[in-house]
C-alpha cells in the first residue's frame, strides 16, 4: 500500500512517484512542478485544517487534502 | 526594421511583470478587454533610442495550455499577432517554475528576450547565475533587472532592439522529449503538415495535441488524426509508463533542471526566508484567523471612515452643480430640460459617483493586500469554509467587499481564474447587504420597532442576506453552473513590499473602469427612470387647481408662518399627485395586485421602482409618495406616516424585499460588463427578485396567519 502526499506531516519531505488526476487538473499539477521524481516538503496546514502548504522547486504551493490524496509519494 | 516594434511581455503571475510594464511605459497606457473574454488587455507605448515601441502586457500565466482564458489569450496573441519580440519576465528567485513558461515560449519559435527579474532577491538567497552558460543553453539573450527599483529597464530595451534587428531567427535550445514521444510527435506533425496547416507550426501543434489541449484539438477535427492521437498516447503510455501530459511536462522540467544544475549555484543555504517567518505567524493555526479578521476589520473601517468626508464633498458638489444649473431657469420654472438635467442626470449620475471615494479606497486596500502577497493567504485560510459552499478561497474577498458596495465586489471577482466560481460569486455578491441599503433600514427599523430591538433587527437582516447567498451559491453550483469541482492549486508567493506606484496604478485602473463603463449605462438608466417618474405630466387643470389653492392661501389673512406651512403641504400634495400620475406611479398601481400578497401597496411599489436607480432612493421616493417633501432616513415625519399606514410586519417585509430584490442599476451594469453577457445580468436581476418575492410572501403570509407584528 503506497502512501500519498496527504499522509505526510508538516516538516517532512517526500518524493513524487505519480499523480493520478484527470484532464486539465492533471496538466496543471504537472505544470506547477509536481512531476514524478520531484521533492515536496510539507510546510503546514491552513488554520481550519485544509488546504495544505507545500514547498516544491523552491516555491510555495497550496493544495487541498483531497487533491494531495491523489499524489502517490515516498518518504525521503 | 519596422517603424514601430510590437513587444509582448509574458511571464508568470507574481513575476513582477506588471511593475516592469509600468516602468517601461509610464502613464502612456491603455486598458481594455480582449474581444469576447473578460481578460484585461493592457498596452502602452514608448520611444527608446529613436525607436517607437508598442508594449503589450500579456496576462500572467504559468503555462501556455488552454487551462484558462488568460493562457489562451496570451498564446493566441503571440501566434496570431506575431509580436516582433516577446520578453519573458522571469522571477530569478523562483527560477525553475518560471522557466517552464520560458521553455514553452521557446517552443513557439518566436524572437525572445529573458529578463531575470528580482535578481536582488535571488542574490540575497545565495543564488548565482552563469548567464553565459544559460544563454547558450536556451539560445536566448538574458538580461538581469530589479523591477521594483527600476533597474535594468534600458538594458531590456537595448536587448529588444538587438533582437528585433537580427536577420536570422534565434536558435533555441530543444527539449529532449525522449525517442518514444519524439517519434509520435513526428508522425502527428507530418499529418498536420499534409493537411496544409498555416496558422500553427506543425510540430508545436502536434505537441499540444499530445498534451490534450482542448483549444487546439477543437481546431484539428479529423477522424484520422483522432485515431492517430489515441494510438500515439497509448504507445507512449505503454513505453514510458506515463500519460503523454506527464511525460511532456517531465521532459520540460528535466531540461530546466539540467540547465540549472550546470549554470545556477547556491552559495549559501537559506532554509528560512523572511517570508517564511511571516507565514509562520500569519498562517499559523491559532493566530491565522484572528489576524485575518483583524485585518479585514481594519480595511473596512479605514475604507468607510476615510471615505465619508469625500463622499460628503461629492454630494455637496453635485448639490451645488444642481443649484447652478437650476439657476439658469427662473424660479418655479416648469422647464423639462431643467428637470432632466437637474433631477435626472445630475441627480442620477451624482448618486453613483458618490461611491467613488469608497470604491477607490477599497481598491487601494485590495491592491496593498494583493501586491504584498497577503491575498493568497486569505484564500488559503478561508478556502475550507468557501469550499463547503462550493466556492474557492478566493471568493471570500469579493463577498466581503459586497457589504460595502456590490460594484467593487463584482469587479474584485477578477481574481478568480475559474469562470464558474467567478460567475457564482458575482451573482450572489449583491445579497451581501451593501451600504446603500442601510438608509432604508435606518428609516424603517426605528419607525416600527422599539429601541431594544433595533440592533437585533439590523443583525437579522444582514444574516438573512448571508444565508440566502450561501444557499443560492450552493444551488447555482449544483444546477445551472454545475462544473467539475474546482481544484485549489494556488501559489503562495513570497511577501513583498508593495510599491506606491504599483498600488496607485492598480487602484486607478479599476476606479477608472468603474467610472467609465458603469457611467455610460448609469447615465442611460437615470434618464429612463427620470422619464418614468416625470411623464406623463399632470394636466393643466390639475396644475391650475393646485395653483389656485396656493393663491387662496396667499390671499388669506393667516400669519406668514402658517401660510408657508400650507404652501408646503400643497406643494407636497402636488408632487404626490404628479408621481401618482407618472408612468412609475401607474406601474406601481398596476403591479399593486402582485404586491398585495407581500403586504405592499402602490406607494411602496413606486418607491421600489426608484430603488433600482440606487437602493437608497427608496427613502426619497417614499417621502414623495407620502407628501412629506424631501425626506431622508432621519425623517420623523415620514416615520410617523409609515407607522400610521403599515404594520411592523410590513416594515420588516419592506426591508427583506429591498435586501434581496433586484440589485441597483450600477450592479446590473457591472454584472453585464464583468460576466461578458447581459444574460447573466438579467438572470441576477430576475433571480434575486423572484427569491425576494417568494421569501417576502412567505414571511408576510405566515406573519399574518400567526398574528405576528400585525397590530396597526
Amino acid at each position: 500500500m503506497s502512501i500519498t502526499l496527504r499522509d505526510i506531516n508538516p516538516g517532512e519531505s517526500c518524493r513524487v512517484i505519480r499523480a493520478n488526476f484527470k484532464g486539465e487538473l492533471h496538466k496543471r499539477i504537472m505544470e506547477m512542478g509536481i512531476t514524478p521524481g520531484s521533492v515536496i516538503e510539507v510546510e503546514r496546514f491552513a488554520p481550519l485544517g485544509d488546504p495544505m502548504e507545500l514547498k516544491i522547486k523552491g516555491y510555495h504551493l497550496s493544495l487541498r487534502k483531497s487533491e494531495a490524496a491523489c499524489i502517490e509519494v515516498e518518504r525521503v | 526594421m519596422k517603424e514601430k516594434l510590437v513587444v509582448a511581455l509574458a511571464g508568470n503571475p507574481n513575476s513582477g511583470k506588471t511593475t516592469i510594464f509600468n516602468n517601461l511605459t509610464g502613464a502612456r497606457q491603455h486598458v481594455g478587454n480582449y474581444p469576447g473574454v473578460t481578460v484585461e488587455r493592457k498596452e502602452g507605448s514608448l520611444k527608446y533610442m529613436g525607436v517607437e515601441m508598442q508594449v503589450v502586457d500579456l496576462p500572467g500565466t504559468y503555462s501556455l495550455t488552454a487551462y484558462s482564458a488568460e493562457e489562451v489569450v496570451a498564446r493566441n496573441f503571440i501566434i496570431d499577432d506575431k509580436p516582433d519580440v516577446v520578453v519573458d519576465i522571469i522571477d530569478a528567485s523562483n527560477l525553475e517554475r518560471n522557466l517552464y513558461l520560458a521553455v514553452q515560449l521557446m517552443e513557439l519559435n518566436v524572437p525572445l528576450v529573458f529578463v531575470f527579474n528580482m535578481s536582488d532577491m535571488a542574490k540575497a538567497r545565495g543564488l548565482e547565475f552563469d548567464l553565459k552558460k544559460l544563454r547558450q543553453f536556451f539560445g536566448v539573450p538574458i538580461v538581469t533587472a530589479v523591477g521594483s527599483k527600476n533597474q535594468g529597464m534600458n538594458e531590456i530595451l537595448d536587448k529588444v532592439i538587438d533582437v528585433a534587428m537580427e536577420s536570422s531567427p534565434q536558435k533555441h535550445g530543444q527539449v529532449d522529449y525522449g525517442k518514444e514521444v519524439s517519434g509520435e510527435l513526428d508522425i502527428i506533425a507530418g499529418m498536420i503538415e499534409k493537411s496544409g496547416e498555416t496558422r500553427y507550426d506543425p510540430r508545436w501543434a502536434a505537441l499540444k495535441l499530445l498534451e490534450d489541449d482542448k483549444d487546439i484539438k477543437s481546431q484539428f477535427l479529423s477522424p484520422e488524426l483522432d485515431a492517430q492521437l489515441k494510438k500515439s498516447s497509448d504507445r507512449i503510455e505503454s513505453l514510458t509508463g506515463e500519460i503523454p501530459e506527464t511525460a511532456i511536462a517531465g521532459a520540460r522540467y528535466g531540461f530546466i533542471s539540467g540547465a540549472c544544475q550546470e549554470a545556477v549555484r547556491s552559495t549559501i543555504e537559506v532554509r528560512h526566508t523572511l517570508s517564511d517567518s511571516i507565514d509562520t505567524v500569519v498562517a499559523n493555526r491559532v493566530l491565522g484567523i484572528p489576524i485575518f479578521l483583524g485585518l479585514m476589520y481594519l480595511v473596512f473601517q479605514l475604507t468607510f471612515t476615510i471615505g465619508d468626508p469625500f463622499m460628503g464633498w461629492i454630494e455637496e458638489f453635485f448639490g451645488w452643480l444642481g443649484g447652478v444649473v437650476d439657476g439658469f431657469w427662473p424660479e418655479g420654472s416648469e422647464s423639462l430640460l431643467r428637470s432632466l438635467l437637474v433631477d435626472g442626470i445630475i441627480g442620477g449620475v451624482g448618486g453613483v459617483i458618490v461611491f467613488l471615494p469608497n470604491i477607490l479606497l477599497l481598491f487601494l486596500a485590495i491592491a496593498v493586500l494583493e501586491d504584498s502577497g497577503y491575498m493568497a493567504r486569505v484564500a488559503f485560510i478561508m478556502d475550507k469554509l468557501m469550499h463547503k459552499i462550493g466556492l474557492h478561497g478566493k471568493s471570500f474577498i469579493p463577498l466581503l467587499i459586497g457589504f460595502g458596495c456590490s460594484v467593487p465586489a463584482i469587479m474584485a471577482t477578477r481574481t478568480l481564474e475559474n469562470r464558474r466560481d467567478r460567475l457564482i460569486t458575482m451573482l450572489v455578491a449583491p445579497m451581501m447587504s451593501c451600504g446603500a441599503r442601510l438608509p432604508i433600514y435606518a428609516l424603517i427599523i426605528p419607525a416600527f420597532f422599539p429601541q431594544s430591538l433595533n440592533a437585533p433587527m439590523l443583525w437579522i437582516i444582514y444574516v438573512i442576506g448571508i444565508v440566502v447567498a450561501i444557499i443560492s451559491a450552493k444551488a447555482l453550483g449544483a444546477t445551472i453552473l454545475k462544473g467539475e469541482s474546482v481544484p485549489f492549486v494556488m501559489e503562495l508567493p513570497p511577501y513583498r513590499m508593495p510599491t506606491v506606484k504599483g498600488v496607485l496604478t492598480h487602484m486607478w485602473e479599476r476606479g477608472w473602469l468603474y467610472l467609465k463603463k458603469a457611467g455610460t449605462i448609469i447615465l442611460g438608466i437615470s434618464i429612463v427612470l427620470w422619464a418614468m417618474t416625470t411623464f406623463p405630466r399632470p394636466s393643466e387643470e390639475v396644475k391650475a387647481g393646485f395653483e389656485s389653492q396656493r393663491q387662496a392661501v396667499e390671499a388669506s389673512n393667516m400669519p406668514a408662518e402658517e401660510k408657508d406651512d400650507f404652501i408646503i403641504d400643497i406643494d407636497n400634495a402636488e408632487s404626490e399627485q404628479a408621481l401618482q400620475n407618472s408612468i412609475a406611479g401607474r406601474v406601481g398601481m398596476f403591479i399593486e395586485p402582485a404586491l398585495k400578497p407581500l403586504g405592499f401597496d402602490w406607494k411602496i411599489g413606486t418607491a421600489l421602482i426608484g430603488a433600482f436607480a440606487a437602493k437608497e432612493v427608496f427613502v426619497a421616493q417614499m417621502g414623495i409618495v407620502y407628501s412629506v417633501g424631501e425626506a431622508d432616513e432621519e425623517s420623523d415625519t415620514l416615520r410617523a406616516k409609515l407607522e400610521e399606514n403599515y404594520s411592523p410586519l410590513i416594515g420588516f417585509c419592506i426591508m427583506l424585499f429591498c435586501l434581496l430584490s433586484a440589485p441597483c442599476m450600477a450592479t446590473f451594469a457591472i454584472t453585464r460588463r464583468e460576466s461578458g453577457s447581459i444574460k447573466w445580468a438579467f438572470f441576477q436581476l430576475i433571480g434575486m427578485t423572484v427569491i425576494a418575492y417568494i421569501l417576502t410572501f412567505i414571511v408576510f403570509q405566515a406573519g399574518t396567519l400567526l398574528q405576528i407584528g400585525v397590530k396597526l
